[in-house]
Order: C-alpha cells, then sequence, then structure tokens
C-alpha cells in the first residue's frame, strides 16, 4: 500500500513540475491577474462616476455648444459631426505635411551629400538645428512669427497672388468656368492617352533598346491637349485672386494661421528627421557603385537617378514610413495654436464638459489607431511594390 | 559614462567602452593643396558651382541676421529678468540651496562612478592585452561644447556672480570626483549601489523635511526631472516589455504586443489628457489621487516603455541562435539564459537607439506645457505677455533661448551616442 502512494505523490509532483502545465498555468495567471486589475478598475471608475449624469455614448448626438473657426460647424449641430470636422482636419495636415516633409528630406538629404562643401555645411546646420529641437516649440515659434504679419484689417497682398494677414494667408486658386465638365472629361482622355504613350514607349525601348522619352512623349501630347482644349473651350478654368476687404478676406484659398503654423512646422521638423534618413540610406549603397557609375560616364544626375537612388530607397522606405506616422500622431499638437484638429476637439468638449473624458479619448484613441494603420498599410503597399521592382 | 550597459556582478561580456575600435581605412588619404580643395569641394561641376554661391549667399545673410539679432537688435531684457523662472520655476528662493546641494552630489557621485568606470574598463583591457588609447587633453572640450556653451550662455544672463561661481566650484568638483574616481577602479561594482544612493539623497535633500514638494517645480529643473525619472522608469519596463513581447507564452506575449501597439498608434498629448482626466477615476474614492505630476509621470513611463521596448526587441532579434543553443547547452535555466548570456549582448547592441530614443523623450517633455505644466517652453511662451514686456514681440528671445537650451542637450546626447556607435562598432558602417 505505501508503495502506491508513493507512486501516486510521485506522479503528482510530476504533474506539478510537467513544462507544459507550468507554462498552461502561468499564462491563466496572466491573464487572470490582467482580468483582476481591468475588473478593479473599472469598479472604481463606475463608483466615481456614479454621479455624473453623461455616462454611455448619447452624447455623441448632443449639440457640441461651440463653433469650429474656419468651417461652416456651427454650435446647435452634434458631436459626431464636430469628430467628422476634427478628422478631416487632421488628414489635411497630415497628408499636406507628409508630401512637404518628405519633399524637403530628400532634397536636404541630397544636399548633404553634395558637391559643394557650402551646400553640405547649410544642409547640415539645418539638420542638426532642427532634429534636436522640441516639435512644439518650432510650431509655437512659427505660430507666434505668422502672429506678427499684418493685422488682418490691414491686410498686405503680394501681387494679385496671395495675401497675408496674421488670421489667414490667401492664394489665388483656380475656379471652375463655364465648361470645365467638358474640359475635365478631355484632360482625363488625355491623361489616359499619354499613360498609353508612355507605356508603348518604353515597351518599344525594352524590344529595341532606343531610348524611350516615355516622360518627353507622355507629357508633351498631355501638355499639348491642356493647352489646345484650353484655348478652344474659351477659359474654362479662371483663377479667383484673393483680396482684402475691412477685416476679411474675399476670393482665393484662404488657410488659416493655425494650419499653416501646425503644418509647416511639422514638415520642416520631420524633413530633417527625413534628410537624416536619406543620406544614411544614400551612404549605405557601396562607393563603388558611385565609382562604377561615374567611371562609366554618367552625369551627377544621371548617377543619382538611375544608380543612387534606387538602391538607397529600398533602405529609406521603411525608417520613412515610421517618420510619417510619427507625423500623423504629431497633428495633434494643433491644440497649441488653436487647428481645430480632431484631439483639440476632443479636449474642448472635454474641457467644456460636453463630452465624458474616458469615452472621449477611447474615441481619439481609436481614430488615431486608424490613421496609423491606414498610414502603415498604404505606404507598406508602396514599399512591397519597390521591393518587388528591385528583383 | 552611462552605466545602462552594468549588469550586476558580471564585466565579461561587456566590451570596455573606452577602447576605440580604428577603422580600417581602404582608400588612401590623399592630401590636397588649398586650391585643388576648392576645386574639389566648391566649384568641382557648373551645377556644383551654383549651389556653392547660392548657399554661401544663404549663409551669409543668415549669420548676418543671426549676428545682428544677438548682438544689438534683441532685447535680452526679459531672459535677465526672468532668468530664474527659466530655471526653476516658482521653486522658492530661500529653499535654492537645496538645488545647488543636490546639483553637487550629482556632480560629485556622477564623477566618481564615470572615473571608476572608465578606470576598471581600461583595466579590463589591459589584462586582456588590447590597447587603450586614452582621450587628448582638450578632448571634453570637443565633445561637450554645445552643453558647455548654453551653460556659458546662461551664466552670461545672471545679475550677480554668485551662479557663475557656484557653477564653477560644481565643475571643478566634478573634475577632482572625476579624478578621485580614476583611482579606484574597484568603485566600479559599486555604481548601481551608488546611483540609488545618490537618488535617495537628491529626493531627500530637495523635497525632504522641510524642501519642496514636487508640485512646486518648474522652468528647466521639472525639464530635466521629468527626462531623468522618465528614463530611469521606463528602461526597466520596456525590457521586461520586450522580454515579454519575445515569450513563447502565447498569452503573455499577445498581452505584451497589444501593450506596444497601442500605444504606439497613440499620440503623447491623448496619452496626457488620458493621465491628467482619467487616471483620478480609476483610484477608489478612499484614496488620494495621484497629484497631476505623478499621474503625468505614469503616462509618460508608460509611453516610454513601449518605445523601448521595440527598440530592445531590436537588439534581441540580432542575438544569433547559436548564443542561445550554447547557453542550454551548457545547463543554464532559461532566466539565466536571458539574464547573463542574450540580455547583456542586446543591450549592448541598441545603446545608440536607446539614447536616441531618450533624446525624443527629453524633447517630448515640452508637450507637458499642454496639460499645464510650467516647465521650460511654457515659461518661455508665459513671460512674453509680462506687463512690462507686452506687445513686444519677444518670442524670438525667449523661444530662441530655451531651443538653445533644448540644443544644446539634446545635440550633446547625439554626438555621444553617435560616438559610442563608433566605438561599439555597431550600425551601417561599422565592422562587426
Amino acid at each position: 500500500m505505501p508503495e502506491v502512494e508513493e507512486r501516486q505523490s510521485r506522479k503528482v509532483l510530476a504533474l506539478l513540475f510537467n513544462v507544459r502545465i507550468l507554462r498552461i498555468v502561468g499564462q491563466l495567471v496572466a491573464i487572470g491577474v490582467l482580468l483582476g486589475v481591468a475588473v478593479y478598475l473599472s469598479d472604481n471608475y463606475q463608483a466615481n462616476t456614479r454621479q455624473s449624469t453623461r455616462t454611455g455614448w448619447s452624447f455623441l448626438d448632443e449639440p457640441t455648444g461651440f463653433n469650429i473657426a474656419y468651417s461652416d460647424f456651427r454650435a446647435g449641430q452634434p458631436v459626431r459631426d464636430a469628430l467628422w470636422v476634427g478628422i478631416r482636419n487632421t488628414a489635411a495636415s497630415a497628408v499636406v505635411g507628409m508630401v512637404l516633409a518628405v519633399t524637403i528630406g530628400v532634397v536636404v538629404g541630397v544636399l548633404r551629400l553634395s558637391r559643394s562643401w557650402v551646400a553640405r555645411k547649410a544642409a547640415t546646420i539645418y539638420v542638426e538645428l532642427l532634429r534636436n529641437v522640441p516639435v512644439l516649440l518650432i510650431i509655437l515659434f512659427t505660430a507666434a512669427w505668422l502672429r506678427t504679419l499684418p493685422r488682418i484689417e490691414s491686410a498686405r497682398s503680394i501681387g494679385s497672388v496671395a495675401v497675408v494677414s496674421n488670421r489667414e494667408l490667401a492664394m489665388m486658386s483656380p475656379v471652375a468656368g463655364d465648361n470645365f465638365g467638358v474640359y475635365a472629361l478631355v484632360l482625363a482622355v488625355a491623361a489616359a492617352a499619354a499613360l498609353g504613350l508612355a507605356t508603348w514607349r518604353t515597351r518599344v525601348s525594352d524590344r529595341t533598346g532606343e531610348p524611350h522619352h516615355r516622360v518627353l512623349w507622355g507629357g508633351g501630347v498631355f501638355l499639348l491637349v491642356a493647352v489646345a482644349s484650353y484655348l478652344v473651350l474659351d477659359s474654362p478654368l479662371t483663377w479667383s485672386h484673393p483680396k482684402t476687404g475691412d477685416a476679411s478676406i474675399a476670393g482665393g484659398a484662404s488657410l488659416d494661421i493655425g494650419y499653416v503654423a501646425l503644418t509647416g512646422a511639422l514638415a520642416i521638423y520631420h524633413g530633417s528627421h527625413i534628410a537624416e534618413i536619406v543620406r544614411g540610406s544614400i551612404q549605405s549603397v557601396p562607393y563603388g557603385q558611385t565609382e562604377a557609375a561615374t567611371a562609366i560616364g554618367l552625369s551627377d544626375f544621371q548617377r543619382l537617378r538611375f544608380v543612387t537612388l534606387p538602391q538607397a530607397f529600398r533602405v529609406a522606405v521603411p525608417p520613412t514610413i515610421n517618420q510619417c506616422l510619427s507625423l500623423t500622431k504629431n497633428t495633434s499638437l494643433g491644440i497649441a495654436v488653436a487647428y481645430s484638429d480632431v484631439s483639440s476637439l476632443g479636449f474642448r468638449l472635454i474641457g467644456s464638459s460636453r463630452a465624458p473624458a474616458l469615452q472621449m479619448i477611447v474615441i481619439l484613441m481609436v481614430i488615431y489607431l486608424v490613421f496609423s494603420l491606414t498610414t502603415s498599410l498604404l505606404l507598406n503597399m508602396v514599399n512591397r511594390r519597390l521591393q518587388l521592382v528591385e528583383r | 559614462m552611462e552605466p545602462l550597459l552594468d549588469v550586476p556582478n558580471f564585466a565579461a561580456t561587456s566590451e570596455p567602452l573606452p577602447i576605440p575600435s580604428p577603422e580600417p581605412s581602404g582608400r588612401p588619404e590623399v592630401r590636397l593643396t588649398p586650391r585643388q580643395w576648392v576645386r574639389q569641394n566648391l566649384f568641382a561641376t557648373p551645377f556644383g558651382s551654383l549651389l556653392t554661391i547660392v548657399f554661401g549667399l544663404a549663409l551669409a545673410y543668415a549669420t548676418y541676421r543671426l549676428a545682428w539679432f544677438v548682438l544689438v537688435s534683441s532685447n535680452w531684457e526679459i531672459v535677465r529678468r526672468n532668468l530664474r523662472l527659466f530655471m526653476i520655476g516658482r521653486f522658492p528662493f530661500d529653499e535654492v540651496w537645496r538645488l545647488w546641494a543636490s546639483l553637487y552630489v550629482v556632480a560629485g557621485l556622477g564623477g566618481l562612478l564615470s572615473g571608476a568606470t572608465v578606470a576598471s574598463a581600461e583595466q579590463l583591457a589591459l589584462a586582456a592585452g588590447r590597447e587603450v588609447t586614452r582621450p587628448g587633453r582638450w578632448d571634453w572640450l570637443r565633445r561637450y561644447w554645445p552643453a558647455l556653451m548654453a551653460v556659458g550662455v546662461i551664466l552670461s544672463q545672471t545679475r550677480t556672480w554668485t551662479p557663475t561661481l557656484l557653477t564653477l566650484a560644481g565643475i571643478a568638483l566634478l573634475a577632482a570626483s572625476r579624478w578621485l574616481g580614476r583611482q579606484a577602479p574597484g568603485l566600479a561594482r559599486f555604481v548601481w549601489l551608488g546611483l540609488l544612493v545618490g537618488v535617495i539623497v537628491v529626493v531627500q535633500l530637495i523635497a525632504g523635511p522641510g524642501g519642496v514638494g514636487w508640485d512646486d517645480w518648474g522652468g528647466l529643473h521639472l525639464t530635466l526631472f521629468v527626462t531623468v525619472a522618465g528614463i530611469a522608469l521606463s528602461f526597466p519596463l520596456g525590457v521586461l516589455v520586450a522580454l515579454g513581447r519575445r515569450s513563447s507564452l502565447p498569452a503573455l506575449r499577445w498581452m505584451n504586443v497589444g501593450f506596444i501597439e497601442l500605444i504606439r498608434g497613440v499620440p503623447l498629448v491623448t496619452l496626457l489628457f488620458l493621465g491628467h482626466y482619467v487616471i483620478p477615476l480609476f483610484f477608489p474614492n478612499t484614496f488620494q489621487p495621484p497629484s497631476p505630476l505623478a499621474r503625468a509621470l505614469i503616462v509618460i513611463t508608460l509611453f516610454e516603455s513601449a518605445y523601448v521596448a521595440e527598440t530592445v526587441r531590436g537588439g534581441l532579434q540580432s542575438i544569433p541562435r547559436g548564443q542561445y543553443e550554447a547557453a542550454q547547452a551548457l545547463g543554464l535555466a532559461p532566466w539565466k539564459v536571458t539574464r547573463l548570456i542574450v540580455l547583456p549582448q542586446a543591450l549592448r547592441a541598441v545603446i545608440p537607439a536607446m539614447v536616441g530614443q531618450f533624446i525624443s523623450l527629453f524633447k517630448d517633455t515640452s508637450l507637458l506645457q499642454i496639460i499645464g505644466f510650467v516647465e521650460l517652453l511654457e515659461v518661455s511662451e508665459n513671460v512674453i505677455s509680462q506687463p512690462t514686456f507686452l506687445g513686444q514681440r519677444l518670442h524670438t528671445v525667449t523661444f530662441g533661448f530655451a531651443a538653445l537650451i533644448y540644443w544644446a542637450g539634446a545635440y550633446t546626447m547625439s554626438r555621444e551616442s553617435r560616438r559610442l556607435e563608433h566605438r561599439l562598432g555597431l550600425g551601417l558602417g561599422g565592422r562587426r
């Protein structure tokens, strides 16, 4: 009998120290702890918010209580609509900021490796100055500087191209004329034709080896059609010129100062980071490639265009995606310059107790997660395509 | 030296830092006459010449404007008058001695420990038969000139000589204690203990009996405090999260993945607001909720640890499988494999990236101004609207002053990280 007991106790012990069982137990404990903490916190939360009237999600349909500057949004409209305005504003800042930042980054990054010592130094100064300063400081500084422009009552016009004031900047903008629909159709057809021509030229070049000149062909045809039909259709597009009025700017496309400060500052800040990425990726291309390109007689531009940059691109794209993501998140600093991006609207709603803090912040987090995931999805598609072209 | 590397009782895998890895030069060195240099570097091609001329003019104009601004047009009175606000916010003046004393503690301890670390690393290197090159006499000037310049600018704005003298005394103390530390390499084993003692002493000095609680801190002092506390708290947490991220237990792994992705997908401002408005509601109402600064620190720690975790994960992934297998073959327990074999190598590989992460934490502390803390950036925005200086467009002066301080700190750190990267032979061009 004692033998059997001993064997059984040994079995139990073996079960206890079985790695597979230990692993399962460990995971269960981890999940249990997490759930326990969550339950405890939500209990506290509910106890603390029992008195408050605003719980649940019904606040989304209640009126906002404030107008949003530089939009048609009025105080009576529900919170839901205000968030849509905010999302549009965030996207407007993020997309334009990304395009500008990548442009600045590529130009400055290439300049950092230029043949001219002076250009190299200038680019280095730009990068090292901006990279090492908080982005919020750049945003605030830009906004403060823009506010020193003339007041809107005495706005200054630059030719009839632009009007600057300390509340709005306005640029001349195209406006649809009489035959605009027809013109747009013609342009679309011309673009398709140009694309087809370019593809055809590429094929010819692949087959015969003669230079393809696809940009010349495609772009030339498009430009020709565009100009000719513009003349035939009797100016289907006209320019709207901004004019100074008293306390307002009429005509043109106007941008509010908050948007310009936020987007501009984000572009120059993230541009400096992207410049470092571009420089690093170009330098990661072995020097022999540059020497070989020079040896077969390529010009500086050709060397960059056909040898160095295509190889550098592959290295540069993933970190650039990260920069674009962080630019998107940094648009939330719009609150510092009173730009109505989605998070500053959210914080205003919390501050004026039109929305419960937790729900509002959860909504904001979901919005930013969606923004981040969409951006990274799109850019990763670009990345995958580049990698495929490579092979 | 940053003691990030030091794993207690374990010195063998960390290659001693003061050994430079000389770059093998592939191409022969060419000496150019000034004329040739100008041709090659300024007017090599027509387009290059154009760039040289355009950027030369632009740089000359910018330099002229900057010099005019600094020397002639700007009114530095606003900085001179508010210097104390910039440095320490509303910290009571009678208690300022506490800050100086803690600065001296930091200087003394820092010098002692860094000196000892370097000396012991040198000893190890010599024992292993490696060459040790000591930095030149003026090396510190080349390495720290941005920070020294910022200190110089700050001191140039003081109205009495006391701060200058006290700062010089602090620098002298640093130099003396570093020399002392170099004589006692044995101290290197007590770095962690020393740091712990240092933190306790400093906290007791400033916020201890009769001191000033941290809700009254402000200015550069607050900025530095949040940076240092954020680094100290988020580093261990981040390493744990990174290990959890690579755990073989799916439940644990997915929890950590969820944490990292959630935090990294959301801007810091949103999380700071979460901390500001929502964290108090998570505490039982019998309990005094933490102060605003404590909440901000919780948020910054969580935020930063997600990024640290991603950085460390990169290091963990760079460790070849053979290292794990060899350690297991030696019969080490799993946690010992991690602690003795994997982690030291992984952390060493990510030092530069980690420093970069901490630089961005230093810059991100400026976001505290959005939720109402009076840190460096907020001071520089606030003082513009003082009655004496209202409407004089002094934002260039105050923001410029704040920018100089941020820039000096971040730039010094980034130079140091680049130097470390070079020395450890990491990075793209390194030999490994």
